[in-house]
């Protein structure tokens, strides 16, 4: 199958990971320090400490639900230990991440407390460190792969030379039966007639445009300037991006020019269309978008920056790419591709784009990225409203 | 062609974004136009950053700066053909 495949781990469901995780999945808040304290145990897992998950309710609360038991149920993930400090709803994430058929057992602190949960707990999690260690990575073909994308600290060389480069990925593996997903709602300001244009149906730009609005909406309802310190943020305007719209055409070079996405998902919704592009109604903050992006099942994340966004996620590895030289040269412990030949014209878009599929399937193989090896593993939880 | 000191998304932009280091006031400077593979040169009337941008005609204050092809903000002052261009002298027209 030569390079247009890779070495993954097939899951109980049928999909694919790039990455045989055990994970301590805390339900809220307030049992991270057990999760944590299971970890420490057991050789071989990784907590996921995140803030919230108590007193949610509504759509706030699907959210929520959605967001664990979707990081639970990745295919980069070989067996989750769930603790709530509750049964019920340590239940319900449960029986959502066993929906996938992959081992997943649920605890509980309160009757027993936390260090009788810890020891049992980290039985089980042995037990679930020595079932992943003996599974084996099979040759499958690219089109099996899920990658999702969002741009971070951009600059200009974002969208001349990194964004492009996703671009042309997404271009070339489209059609090769690759899923993907790009997001970030608010940053597509100016460039939304563009985004609306990219979908393969009318219905579906519609679809967008009404995501758009809202999130147009929230923000008018609870901005006090022209967002001038945010979006564009301090890094984007230090690196020569002026205005939100000079940003967004920069970021919508990463959808690439022929590939039309197919749905738009709610965040952190599962596609459901098969192999294509997907918009999901996303934060441009990266550690809040990627969580989502994870939790709907993307194994890969392709992570465009300008001056050194330095983020990772606990689930996806992210590669970061950038043609800003200078970042390339002050941050490349943080670089896993660097492309900024482009701008010198020794590089063109197209070799950029299969430098970028190279590590792609040298990552999915099981190269670790520069945020795994730094252990960047932001899981910042989108909340859409206070807790009751 | 030798490699640029700026880059022009489309033909047409008002807006060509520098793309070496150390580019100084009065500096006659060679841009590669990506879409119609066509070279262009300024004169810069500031220094200005990599990544930062060159004005590349006479825009009026409240005229549309153009980049990608599309409208990406507004003067908020005259901009002179080969002035620094940057959120002192342009904003959203959107936010």
């Amino acid at each position: 199958m030569g390079s247009q495949s890779f070495f993954g781990y097939r899951r109980e469901n049928g999909r694919v990971g790039i990455r045989n995780h055990v994970l301590i999945l805390p339900v809220d808040d307030i049992s991270n320090t057990c999760c944590e304290g299971v970890a420490n145990n057991v050789f071989g897992t990784m907590a996921l400490p995140h803030s919230y998950g108590r007193l949610q309710y509504g759509e706030d609360l699907d959210l929520h639900f959605r967001t664990i038991v979707g990081a639970g149920s990745n295919p980069n993930v070989a067996a989750v230990v769930v603790i709530g400090i509750e049964p019920g709803w340590a239940k319900r994430v449960v029986d959502g991440i066993a929906a996938t058929g992959k081992p997943v057992e649920g605890f509980s602190i309160e009757g027993q407390g936390e260090l009788e949960t810890i020891r049992k707990a980290s039985k089980k999690a042995q037990e679930f460190v020595q079932f992943a260690t003996e599974l084996q990575r099979q040759e499958v073909p690219i089109g099996e792969l899920w990658v999702a994308t969002k741009c971070g600290e951009s600059d200009t060389t974002s969208g001349l030379g990194s964004c492009p480069a996703v671009g042309s990925l997404i271009d070339r593996l489209d059609p090769a039966g690759i899923t993907s997903c790009f997001g970030e709602t608010t940053e597509i300001t100016g460039g939304e007639e563009l985004c609306a244009s990219r979908a393969a149906t009318p219905e579906v730009g519609q679809k967008f445009m009404k995501v758009f609005q809202a999130y147009q909406d929230e923000v008018t309802r609870f901005k006090v300037d022209d967002l001038l310190d945010s979006q564009p943020s301090r890094g984007n305007k230090a690196g020569g991006l002026s205005t939100i719209e000079e940003k967004a055409f920069g970021n919508l070079e990463k959808i690439g020019k022929k590939t039309r996405y197919i749905d738009v998902l709610a965040p952190a919704e599962a596609p459901k269309k098969g192999p294509g592009l997907y918009y999901m109604d996303t934060s441009s903050a990266a550690a809040e978008c990627l969580p989502l992006q994870a939790a709907a099942g993307f194994v890969l994340h392709l992570f465009p920056t300008g001056q050194g966004n330095v983020v990772g996620n606990p689930i996806m590895p992210v590669i970061k790419l950038t043609a800003n030289p200078h970042t390339a040269r002050t941050m490349s412990e943080h670089i896993d591709l660097d492309v900024s030949d482009v701008l010198k014209r020794r590089m063109n878009l197209d070799q950029a784009g299969q430098a970028l599929i190279d590590m792609a399937i040298r990552v999915s193989n099981g190269r670790y990225t520069a945020s795994e090896t730094l252990r960047h593993r932001e899981f910042s939880m989108t909340k859409l409203y206070r807790s009751a | 062609m030798k490699e640029p000191d700026f880059i022009v998304h489309q033909k047409g932009d008002t807006l060509g974004i520098v793309v070496v280091e150390g580019v100084r006031a009065g500096q006659v400077l060679t841009g590669w136009v990506k879409d119609t593979d066509e070279s262009v040169e300024v004169r810069v009337l500031a220094d200005v950053p990599l990544g930062h941008k060159v004005s590349l005609d006479k825009i009026a204050k409240d005229g549309v700066v153009i980049e990608y092809g599309n409208p990406v903000g507004r003067a908020v002052e005259d901009i002179p053909l080969g002035g620094y261009v940057h959120f002192h002298n342009i904003k959203s027209r959107r936010w």
